[in-house]
């Protein structure tokens, strides 16, 4: 397979996603920022389009009004990488599970879950996996106090 | 036609073959294995949580606590990636330390992988003997740290101390020593005729499962893909040294116990190498006493830890405090194909499918 071209892949994305895809830049990665609606079919296309075939990291960041989900994609052999960053409003916390595209997603989905309270769309399993089945609230979340 | 049934074994956790906290439920078959169902959390400590009440630096004793069986290298981990957020430039003098704690950790982390694999599959004297020579390392750790286990020996900007005199020729007994150790371990363990058949084509994994589970490190390698972030994505001064990178090709338990010994092999070239070169000088960089990187800063930062690709990803808000800090842990990403690889063996198969796994629990319930 050949190397990814990372800029040339960006251009394509934007001009297929329109104004759903935003790019940014930090000094380790490009970050593709995508509308929620868009995720599944992005993610979709980096997959198996650009051969980014190992999805590394999971997770969320609350800021309150909004979460952040967090990807970060690296492509084996190519040695290639790309980060994802979607919203959510952080009063309807749901998102499109990737366990169809990466099957790695499964756990590290379920952990966003039971530690954030994110709901995924479309995964099998969606039960804590950490903490107990009777937990009440997610302890991630800014408003969770914890007791000292 | 007879009428059989499914029925439920439930392997731990508290059972010396899941390696602290694991229980996972077989559901079984008369004596095969239909599905086994995990279940993670036994010593969850929230150090997620935790980590958004903790200044940075101290956070650092907590990250020894992860993978507590080679904590170097989760602390480097964490060091790593708040110097990266704060451009802070290590002395060379403690990247190679740092080099020859990380390893050290790694050779320690699979000896006991070894032992603990022979005592699990009933060889108990196999245990012994690579607790005897884990237990030099320990003694290594011991005179840096103070401690033997979990160290805590790296510091944001460098190491606690200097190695003090005693340490060169320690280590340096211990790797005249290694090569009598890994025939002793070849002899009595990996050429035991009864370990070898309970692990040739056992939890056989294959290449392409294991990149789109994510799975890392030996484990990884041992399915015959050549990854291991030390080589494609060099952080410290990894790029200084020479090394090969021991490869499996069935990717079955015994890929995954040979994978390992040769890695010790190779953690210790990277040890003389470093011990050679160790140049003289400081050993922490100067970091300013309160660390507040810039608000809005974020860091993804991965090392190869014994257990895979260890990785830290922190959002600061410009406080003294992480807003946000996120381990991927190797050992609960790996986890996730115990079911896969466990499917249709037989019930003392599961156990060594653990045991060559390599989990441990500290990480993965974090």
């Amino acid at each position: 397979m050949s190397k990814i071209n990372i800029e040339k892949m960006l251009t394509e994305l934007q001009e297929l996603m329109g104004d759903k895809l935003q790019i940014s830049r930090d000094d380790s990665f490009s970050w593709l920022n995508i509308n929620s609606e868009a995720l599944l079919d992005l993610m979709g296309r980096l997959k198996n389009d650009y051969g980014f075939n190992y999805l590394a990291n999971l997770t969320s960041v609350d800021y309150g009004e909004a979460f952040e989900m967090v990807y970060h994609l690296y492509s084996i052999p190519d040695n290639a990488k790309v980060g994802v960053k979607t919203r959510i409003p952080g009063n309807a916390a749901e998102v499109d599970s990737l366990v169809s595209v990466w099957s790695t997603a499964d756990w590290q989905e379920r952990e966003v879950f039971d530690l954030m309270g994110i709901r995924f769309k479309g995964h099998p399993n969606m039960i804590r996996i950490l903490l107990p089945d009777e937990f009440e609230g997610h302890p991630l979340r800014k408003d969770f106090k914890v007791e000292r | 036609m007879l009428q059989t049934e499914q029925y439920i074994i439930n392997i731990g956790p508290q059972h010396p073959s899941t390696h602290g906290g694991l229980h996972v439920e077989a559901v079984m078959d008369g004596e095969h294995i239909v599905d086994s169902i995990v279940h993670l959390g036994y010593v969850h400590r929230s150090v997620e949580k935790i980590a958004e009440s903790r200044t940075y630096p101290q956070f650092v004793p907590y990250t020894s606590r992860l993978d507590y069986l080679a904590s170097h290298l989760p602390t480097l981990g964490y060091c790593q990636t708040v110097e990266k957020m704060l451009g802070v430039a290590v002395p060379e003098r403690a990247e190679y330390i740092r080099v020859i704690m990380a390893e050290f950790s790694r050779i320690a982390s699979h000896m006991l992988f070894v032992g603990s694999l022979a005592i699990d599959l009933g060889a108990t004297t196999g245990l012994i003997y690579c607790f005897r020579d884990r237990e030099r390392i320990m003694d290594l750790f011991e005179m840096t740290s103070g401690q033997r286990l979990i160290a805590s020996y790296m510091r944001i900007g460098g190491v606690s101390h200097d190695l003090p005199d005693t340490f060169i020729p320690a280590a340096l007994s211990f790797i005249n020593d290694f090569p009598k150790m890994i025939e002793e371990y070849e002899g009595l363990i990996v050429g035991n005729e009864i370990l070898q058949a309970r692990l040739k084509g056992i939890g056989v994994l294959n290449a392409e499962e294991a990149i789109e589970y994510g799975v890392t490190g030996p484990n990884l390698r041992a399915c015959g893909v050549e990854y291991d972030i030390r080589k494609v994505d060099p952080y410290g001064i990894y790029d200084r040294f020479e090394f090969d990178l021991p490869l499996g090709s069935k990717g079955d338990s015994w890929d995954r116990l040979l994978v390992r010994m040769q890695e010790m092999a190779q953690s210790v070239r990277i040890i003389e190498q470093a011990l050679q070169e160790l140049p003289e000088g400081e050993i922490k960089a100067k970091v300013p006493r309160i660390i507040k990187p810039e608000k809005g800063s974020e860091v993804y930062h991965r090392i190869e830890s014994s257990k895979g690709e260890l990785g830290y990803y922190i959002v600061a808000d410009g406080g003294e405090k992480p807003y946000r800090l996120h381990v991927r842990a190797p050992s609960f990403v790996n986890l996730m194909v115990l079911p896969i690889i466990s499917r249709g063996e037989k019930l003392q198969d599961i156990i060594a499918n653990i045991a060559t796994l390599d989990p441990v629990l500290g990480e993965s319930d974090r």
